[in-house]
């Protein structure tokens, strides 16, 4: 469908973009892809925050086969969606305690944000809209598929641009050092996540200084208190606040 | 609000235009705009972690736009594999930083029984 | 087919590829559904069978054959629950994500040489990653529930998913390395001709490789003996325990829909898709390209071919299922990080090994070697690519 996607831009002279399958795909994609953004900073609830943020980076891997970048929206869907954003989502599970669900922030926070949010947008937009050579795409090209020069790439090899002339020699170098520099990093990720987040020995049980941070109503004025007097002396939260 | 109605004209000229690298620029600001302003407003440690993913699927958007082939004229050389290259890598790291950021996240909730960046002045003088 | 429907039809091309693609998706919603109802029939059956009873008999005649049918209409007509402190919009959407992410994975999953929803040139890294975004359904579904049967299994469901996907991608990285390219269709297609030639006797690593990939793959689509998640006997139902009805079978299809994708998988991958343990279509003579019947009729043999063993890998999971006891969560833990994992990168090295020592295979002249046929990525003089050479470790040159 691909090669028919791009001669498709040369399909017929058609009044509105959006009847071109390409066009309406996109629209489709980007559509879902910033309402979702837009409604992840508009929730309160961290767990629908969540499944909305999941469904924008799903379009936004959509957006990535449109533009003819396969193995980048595979890798999308693969890593930062059923990767990142499982681990994120087992964090929220984990803390969403139901105080934590809705945590609203102040009013004039919100104010100052937008408004910076906007004259950014408009920075962002102005810049993508004034170069006209941004604005013109390409007819009737078929892209060859990418996944193996990016793994050859990795390797150190280039074979999108050989280089010309004899004795041939490659013109552009590889990713061989990126490539090394970032497993070494997902090691060290690896081994610091792991070290931050080993179960550690507790003096007293976490839920006795939860009960003792928080206000109990009236009625458990007892329980609190024996709980209070229990972790006075081991608990930060015990102090002032 | 003027500086709002100033692209609003060229803006949806850009619905009757084919799709090119300035839609898929459009789509990448509104991306890294809602990230940032998630991560300014959200008071939930995970909810400015959700912001930074947004900052970074905004900044690999524009990568693989000026990467692709189809996108860019005949006039302009598109980045091709080197874009393409980068968002990999762009991917890769931020599932480093979201895993790191978590650890420390769920190591503050052990800790403070909130995750409320608010509450997070423990150093404050 | 769209171009069938362009050219003598005289349809719009904007229409003709709606069409086409409409039709796709039926096609493909019906592999799900009707196989769904299939599978449970046999599922049933099966498992009377091993537990020495008989099964559905009375729906439909001696067999009990429309069973299933019987059984979709009761969950038609059941009460459409919804717990009281559920977060409604993510209870009520969750089955559809599950169902979603299964149904997505079969558009770049060929049927055929040219039965395929899009070809995608990482098909196979498409299909696992599709694959493993079912976990969101089932942490919102358990999430959603309010009810802390549902969230336990939802959370170790989830564990146990991510967790295997690691495995799972490495044993599906070997044939991948066979074949040369993360196509489906060219992994297939490197499988032509006898059974000598399909990956699954290439040697004696990827052997390995195959039965560590059931076992992940099993895991993967939490099937006993990995099913804590849909624990009948420990967590009630896991994630679907406040689901009923309508909402309870797209779950299901969504499982038997992995299920299915996932023995389809394991026959492109390792045994050989379309390509038969005999090849028939050049026994009959009927070779590509000679007219387009012929084409046709080798696909649809190939696509019987391919069902079939599908069909036979589900079947044996069902086997499996009613056979071996339930894992508990910390086995399973351990057996995906203490030995699937380092099973399968070793035998990954053993495979590499085997490929560079003897590139022509154990026995000369038995089985196209795949290094011969590996398809060429660098352009030689003049620009045309070439092969990388007959011998796979052999020095890249590039250009002239």
């Amino acid at each position: 469908m691909m090669p028919y996607v791009a001669t498709a831009f040369f399909a017929a002279p058609l009044p509105l973009a959006f009847i071109n399958w390409h066009s309406f795909f996109f629209f489709l994609f980007a559509a879902v892809a910033c309402g979702f953004a837009v409604a992840v900073v508009a929730a309160d609830n961290v767990v629908r925050m969540a499944f909305y943020l999941v469904l924008s980076l799903g379009a936004t891997a959509g957006l990535f086969f449109l533009a003819g970048a396969e193995f980048v929206g595979a890798m999308q869907l693969m890593i930062y969606v059923g990767g990142t954003l499982v681990l994120l989502v087992f964090g929220v599970m984990l803390t969403a305690q139901a105080p934590f669900v809705s945590i609203k922030g102040n009013g004039r926070d919100r104010v100052v944000a937008g408004v910076v949010g906007i004259v950014l947008l408009a920075v962002l937009l102005q810049a993508a809209l004034s170069v006209t050579s941004w604005r013109q795409p390409a007819a009737g090209i078929v892209a060859e598929p990418a996944a193996t020069p990016i793994g050859m790439a990795l390797v150190g090899v280039r074979v999108d641009e050989p280089g010309v002339g004899a004795p041939a020699r490659n013109v552009r170098p590889g990713y061989v050092l990126p490539f090394e520099i970032v497993s070494i990093h997902l090691l060290v990720v690896l081994v610091g996540a792991a070290y931050l987040a080993r179960a550690k020995r507790r003096k007293t049980p976490r839920a006795i200084e939860v009960a003792a941070s928080v206000e109990p109503p009236a009625s458990v004025a007892e329980h609190a208190a024996i709980g209070r007097d229990r972790s006075r002396g081991a608990s930060v939260l015990s102090g002032g606040r | 609000m003027l500086l709002g109605l100033s692209f609003a004209v060229p803006l949806f000229g850009l619905l009757t235009e084919p799709v090119s690298v300035a839609h898929y620029l459009v789509v990448g600001a509104i991306l890294f705009v809602s990230g940032i302003v998630c991560m300014a407003i959200k008071r939930n440690a995970l909810g400015v972690l959700m912001g930074i993913e947004l900052v970074l699927n905004g900044a690999n958007v524009n990568f693989v736009a000026f990467a692709s082939p189809y996108l860019q004229g005949t006039g302009s050389r598109s980045l091709g594999l080197d874009g393409q290259v980068i968002a990999v890598f762009v991917i890769l790291l931020a599932a480093a930083e979201a895993a790191v950021a978590l650890a420390i996240t769920l190591n503050f909730y052990n800790n403070h029984a909130t995750v409320d960046v608010d509450r997070a002045d423990d150093l404050k003088g | 087919m769209a171009d069938f429907l362009i050219n003598t039809l005289g349809l719009p091309a904007w229409l003709a590829w709606s069409i086409t693609a409409m039709v796709a998706a039926v096609l493909i919603l019906n592999v799900i559904a009707g196989g769904a109802l299939a599978f449970i029939w046999a599922e049933r059956k099966i498992a009377g069978r091993i537990q020495d009873r008989l099964g559905p008999t009375r729906t439909g005649g001696k067999f009990g054959w429309l069973q299933s049918l019987a059984d979709g209409i009761k969950l038609l007509a059941k009460e459409d629950l919804m717990p009281d402190g559920a977060d409604g919009m993510l209870f009520r959407i969750a089955p559809y994500v599950s169902f979603c992410a299964s149904f997505c994975a079969f558009i770049a999953f060929p049927f055929a040489f040219d039965f395929i929803g899009q070809r995608l040139n990482v098909g196979v890294f498409f299909v696992i990653a599709v694959l493993g975004l079912e976990v969101f359904g089932v942490i919102l579904a358990g999430y959603a529930s309010a009810s802390k049967w549902s969230l336990f299994g939802a959370m170790r469901e989830a564990a146990q998913v991510v967790s295997y996907e690691v495995p799972l991608g490495m044993c599906v990285v070997v044939p991948v390395m066979l074949a040369g390219s993360m196509d489906l269709v060219t992994i297939a297609e490197k499988q032509g001709g006898w059974f000598t030639s399909w990956f699954l006797f290439h040697d004696p690593f990827t052997f390995v490789v195959f039965w560590i990939y059931v076992t992940c793959a099993i895991a993967s689509v939490n099937r006993a003996p990995f099913d804590l998640a849909e624990a009948e006997s420990e967590l009630v139902a896991g994630f679907h325990t406040e689901y009923s009805g309508l909402r309870w079978s797209y779950f299901f299809m969504a499982e038997y829909g992995s299920m299915f994708l996932v023995s389809a998988l394991a026959a492109i991958l390792f045994m050989g898709g379309w390509n038969g343990p005999v090849p028939v279509a050049s026994i009959l003579g009927l070779s590509e390209g000679t007219s387009d019947t012929a084409n046709y009729f080798v696909r649809l043999l190939g696509m019987v071919n391919l069902l079939g063993k599908a069909t036979l890998g589900v079947l044996a999971m069902m086997w499996i299922r009613w056979t071996l006891p339930r894992l508990r969560i910390d086995q399973v833990m351990a057996t995906c990080l203490k030995y699937c994992t380092p099973l399968a990168a070793a035998m990954f090295l053993g495979a590499m090994l085997w490929q560079i020592a003897l590139p022509g295979g154990l026995v000369p002249g038995l089985r196209r070697p795949a290094a011969e046929i590996r398809e060429g990525w660098l352009p030689g003089p003049g620009g045309a690519a070439r092969s990388v050479g007959e011998d796979a470790g052999a020095v890249v040159k590039v250009g002239a």
